[in-house]
C-alpha cells in the first residue's frame, strides 16, 4: 500500500464524488440552459447512427453489468456457479464492450474528421472520447487477461466500492491488483469527475418522467382563482416549467 | 366544456403577391443569430413546390404529426415509446441539408484584395464551418416555379393527381402558382408539444401560443420530427429547439406579430378563437373527410350567451371576449365559411386558416373582341378597348369554377385532406363576391343571374360587401384584433418575479454561447 494507492484509490474517488455532486448540482442550479449534451445530429446523421448506437446501447449494458456486481455480489457469483452461465455472461460483456470500442470509434472520426462537426466540438469533447475509449480498451483487456472478471470483480472489488460508500476505504483488496485493473478503476473515477465539466451531464436528464405525464402540456400565467389567492404574490408556487 | 380563448390566424392567398417582407421581417427580428441563420420561421413557398425544407408535406419521409390507431390517434415518428428508443438517433430528423447550408460571402476580400490583374470576388463561405462552399440550395430557390423539374414536380402534393393533370400544370400556356407563406400554426392538437421528452414545449393556456423553454429544452430534437409543417427548428450553436413564437413579446405590448405588420399585401389576419379543449381529442381522431368539420365545430359563437358565461366561468376575461366577438379570423373561418387549415389531415388542429387563392384558378387569358365586349357594358361603364381579357367565364354561372386550369385536387390535397368539393365551395364564395362587386362598380350583368350567384352559396348581397371590405380595405385595427395582454393579473408571464427578488436584475442571463 503504497503512498500513491492512497491517493488513487482513496483520495481520488472521494474527490470525484465530491467534484460530480457539487459540480452537476451547481451546474443545474447556475447554467441550466445548458445542461445537454450539444447534439450534433442535425449537421451529420450517418456516421452518428453506426457511432451513437452501438456506443448507447452497448455503454448501457455495461454500466448495469458493474452496477449488478456492485450492488447483488453474491446474486453474480451465484449464477456464474454454473460454468456455461458464466461463459454466457462474459462473452455477452465483451462483445458489448466491441460494440462500445466500435461506436467511440465512430464518434471519434466523425468528431474529428467532419468540418461540420468541428465546428460544434470543444476540447472536453475530444478528451472525453478519449477517456471513453482509454477505459473501454483497458476494461477489454482485463477480461481477455484476467479471467473471469465478473465472478473476481464481485468478490474483490465491490467490497472495496463498498468501503468507499461506508466511509471507511479498505484499500488492500485494490492495491494487490494488476496495474491494469488499478488504471480501470482510476479511470472510472475520472469519468465521474469529468461528468460536471463535459457534456455527460446529459445522463442526469434522461427524461425518462416522459413516460407518465400526459402527451399536451398547457402552463397557464395568469390563472385567475391563483391570482386572486392572497398569499400568492408572495407564496405562489413555482412555475411548472422551470 | 372547456372553453379556452386561441390567437388564431388567417391568410388570404389571393392577395399573397410572393414578396418575402414577412419572412425578412421575421428574420431581423428573431433569428438573426449564430446557429439560427438557416432558420425561418416565416417562409414563403411557391406552390406547386417541394418547400422549405425540401418536401417537407411528404410524411412518408418525414414522419411528422399524429397517425390513427383504431379509435385513438398516435404521433407517427415519435412518441413516448418510439421517441425513447430512438433516443440516440433519431432516423426521421431531418439534416441541415434538407433545408440548406447557411452561406454569406467573404466580402471583405473585395476591401482587401491587394492590386491584381482580375476582379476580386467575394466567395461564398459556409455559416457553419467558414469554409468555402458551392452553394446548392437555399430557402427560397423554387420561387415563381424556377427549376422547375427539380422543385415543383417533386412536389408530394402532385401524388394522386393523374399524369394527364399533372402535365398540364407546366405546360407553358397553363402554367399557374401561388404562394403559401407558412408561420407556425398555434395547434391546438400539437405534435411538438406531445413529442417533447423533456416536456419543455407548452402551450400556453390564455392565448395557445405555443412556446419552447429554452431552459427546459434537452436537445433530444423529438419536435422536429414531431411537428408535420417543420416549424420547429433545431439551433446547431446552442443546442436548442425554437420555433416561431406568434412575435408574444409584440402581442403582449398589443402590437401585431411583425411578420403581420409588414405584410405588404395585407394578406394577414389576427384574432381570438374560442374553443372547447374537451373536445381536442374527438375532432383530431375524427375520420379523414370530416376533420375539417369536426374541427370548425370546436370552434365556439362568441356572441352566444351560454358560451360567454361558460367562457367567463373557465376565466376567459371579459376583453378577450369582446376581441373573440370582433375577430376578423372567426368571421372568415366560422361566419363565411371561407378560410381553411392547412392539411388538416396531419391531425394536429392547426390555428392558422388559409383562404385558397382563386387568381391561378380563373385567370386565363383569352381573346375577345373588343366590340362583343363593349356591348355588354352598362352606359356608364367605361370604354373597351382591350382585345385580350381573362377570361372570367361568366356566361355561365360557375364557368370559372369548372373549367379552372389549375386541378382543384391539388389545391384540396392542401386545404380540404383531398376533398375538392370544399375548395370549390370557397372559391365560388369568392367569386361570387367578385361577381357581386362587378355588378355594383360596373353594373354589366343581369340582376338575376348576381342573385342566383349569391343565392347559390348562401350569401347576402349584404355579407358580399362585408367580405369585400374585410378583404380589402379593412383597417390595422380591423385586420389585427389583439386582446390585451392582462399583464397586471399575470403571475409568471416571461420571468417569475419572485425569483429574481432580492437579487441583483431580473430573469435570465445566460449566454447562449456553448464550450460543453
Amino acid at each position: 500500500m503504497s503512498p500513491l494507492d492512497t491517493f488513487l484509490f482513496t483520495a481520488l474517488p472521494y474527490v470525484a464524488i465530491i467534484v460530480f455532486l457539487g459540480g452537476t448540482i451547481y451546474r443545474y442550479r447556475a447554467t441550466r440552459f445548458k445542461y445537454s449534451s450539444l447534439s450534433s445530429g442535425f449537421l451529420e446523421k450517418r456516421t452518428l447512427f453506426w457511432g451513437s448506437m452501438p456506443f448507447h446501447w452497448g455503454v448501457m449494458m455495461l454500466f448495469l453489468g458493474h452496477l449488478i456486481a456492485f450492488l447483488f455480489p453474491r446474486s453474480v457469483l451465484a449464477w456464474n456457479g454454473e460454468p456455461v452461465r458464466l461463459l454466457v455472461l462474459e462473452v455477452a460483456a465483451f462483445i458489448f464492450a466491441l460494440s462500445v470500442l466500435w461506436g467511440l470509434a465512430m464518434l471519434m472520426i466523425r468528431r474529428v474528421g467532419s468540418a461540420r462537426i468541428r465546428a460544434v466540438s470543444s476540447y472536453m469533447d475530444v478528451l472525453i472520447l478519449s477517456l471513453l475509449m482509454a477505459q473501454t480498451v483497458l476494461g477489454l483487456l482485463i477480461a481477455w487477461n484476467f479471467r473471469w472478471g465478473s465472478s473476481w470483480f464481485a468478490a474483490s472489488l465491490t467490497p472495496y466500492l463498498r468501503s468507499i460508500f461506508a466511509f471507511q476505504p479498505d484499500i488492500a483488496a485494490v492495491s494487490a491488483m494488476p496495474w491494469l485493473v488499478k488504471l480501470h478503476i482510476v479511470g472510472a473515477f475520472l469519468i465521474v469527475l469529468a461528468i460536471p465539466f463535459s457534456r455527460l451531464v446529459h445522463v442526469l436528464v434522461v427524461p425518462l418522467h416522459y413516460i407518465w405525464r400526459p402527451y399536451q402540456l398547457v402552463i397557464w400565467n395568469w390563472r385567475k382563482d391563483r391570482v386572486r389567492d392572497p398569499e400568492s404574490g408572495w407564496t405562489v408556487t413555482r412555475p411548472r416549467n422551470t | 366544456m372547456d372553453i379556452r380563448a386561441q390567437i388564431s390566424m388567417m391568410f388570404h392567398l389571393d392577395k399573397c403577391i410572393g414578396c418575402h417582407t414577412c419572412s425578412v421581417a421575421c428574420k431581423n427580428i428573431w433569428t438573426d443569430r449564430k446557429g439560427a441563420e438557416y432558420m425561418w420561421w416565416n417562409n414563403v413557398e411557391t406552390k406547386p413546390g417541394t418547400g422549405y425544407p425540401t418536401k417537407w408535406e411528404d410524411q412518408d419521409v418525414y414522419k411528422g404529426g399524429w397517425k390513427t390507431r383504431g379509435q385513438d390517434i398516435t404521433l407517427r415518428g415519435a412518441g413516448k415509446l418510439r421517441g425513447l428508443l430512438n433516443i440516440f438517433h433519431n432516423p426521421h430528423l431531418p439534416v441541415i441539408d434538407d433545408y440548406y447550408e447557411p452561406f454569406t460571402y467573404k466580402y471583405l476580400d473585395l476591401i482587401e484584395s491587394p492590386a491584381q490583374d482580375d476582379q476580386p470576388t467575394a466567395r461564398p463561405v459556409s455559416m457553419i464551418t467558414g469554409k468555402p462552399i458551392d452553394i446548392k440550395m437555399g430557402p427560397n430557390w423554387d420561387d415563381d416555379l424556377s427549376g422547375t423539374p427539380d422543385f415543383a414536380r417533386r412536389d408530394p402534393n402532385l401524388a394522386n393527381l393523374t399524369p394527364a393533370e399533372q402535365e398540364a400544370m407546366f405546360q407553358l400556356e397553363k402554367m399557374a402558382f401561388f404562394y403559401l407563406p407558412r408561420i407556425c400554426n398555434h395547434c391546438l392538437n400539437p405534435a411538438c408539444v406531445a413529442s417533447c421528452p423533456s416536456g419543455a414545449i407548452y402551450k400556453r393556456g390564455e392565448d395557445g401560443v405555443v412556446l419552447i423553454n429554452q431552459k427546459v429544452c434537452r436537445a433530444w430534437r423529438m419536435c422536429v420530427t414531431a411537428c408535420p409543417y417543420k416549424k420547429s427548428y433545431y439551433n446547431w450553436s446552442t443546442g436548442k429547439s425554437e420555433k416561431c413564437i406568434l412575435c408574444y413579446p409584440r402581442l403582449e405590448a398589443g402590437h401585431a406579430p411583425a411578420c403581420m405588420h409588414s405584410c405588404v399585401g395585407r394578406i394577414r389576419y389576427l384574432g381570438v378563437m374560442l374553443y372547447d379543449a374537451d373536445r381536442i381529442q374527438e375532432a383530431a381522431s375524427a375520420p379523414e373527410d370530416e376533420l375539417v368539420d369536426r374541427q370548425l365545430d370546436m370552434l365556439l359563437d362568441p356572441f352566444d350567451p351560454e358560451i360567454i358565461a361558460a367562457a367567463k366561468a373557465n376565466g376567459v376575461s371579459d376583453s378577450t371576449i369582446k376581441s373573440a366577438q370582433l375577430s376578423p379570423v372567426y368571421r372568415f373561418v366560422k361566419e363565411w365559411g371561407m378560410a381553411l387549415p392547412l392539411h388538416p389531415e396531419f391531425r394536429t388542429l392547426p390555428m392558422l386558416f388559409y383562404v385558397p387563392p382563386l387568381l391561378p384558378v380563373m385567370a386565363s387569358v383569352s381573346e375577345a373582341r373588343a366590340a362583343d365586349q363593349k356591348s355588354k357594358m352598362a352606359p356608364m361603364a367605361k370604354k373597351w378597348e382591350d382585345d385580350w381579357l381573362y377570361n372570367t367565364s361568366t356566361e355561365e354561372l360557375w364557368g370559372t369554377i369548372d373549367q379552372v386550369r389549375f386541378p382543384i385536387q391539388y389545391m384540396a390535397n392542401m386545404f380540404g385532406a383531398g376533398d375538392g368539393a370544399r375548395v370549390t365551395e370557397v372559391l365560388k364564395k369568392l367569386m361570387a363576391v367578385r361577381i357581386h362587386r362587378r355588378d355594383v362598380t360596373v353594373g354589366d350583368m343581369k340582376p338575376a343571374k348576381v342573385k342566383a350567384t349569391l343565392a347559390d352559396v348562401n350569401l347576402t348581397p349584404e355579407q358580399a360587401d362585408e367580405i369585400y371590405t374585410l378583404s380589402t380595405l379593412a383597417r390595422f385595427d380591423q385586420r389585427f384584433v389583439i386582446p390585451p395582454a392582462h399583464r397586471e393579473q399575470a403571475i409568471e408571464m416571461l420571468d417569475f418575479t419572485g425569483d429574481a427578488k432580492g437579487s441583483v436584475g431580473f430573469g435570465f442571463r445566460e449566454q447562449p454561447a456553448r464550450g460543453n
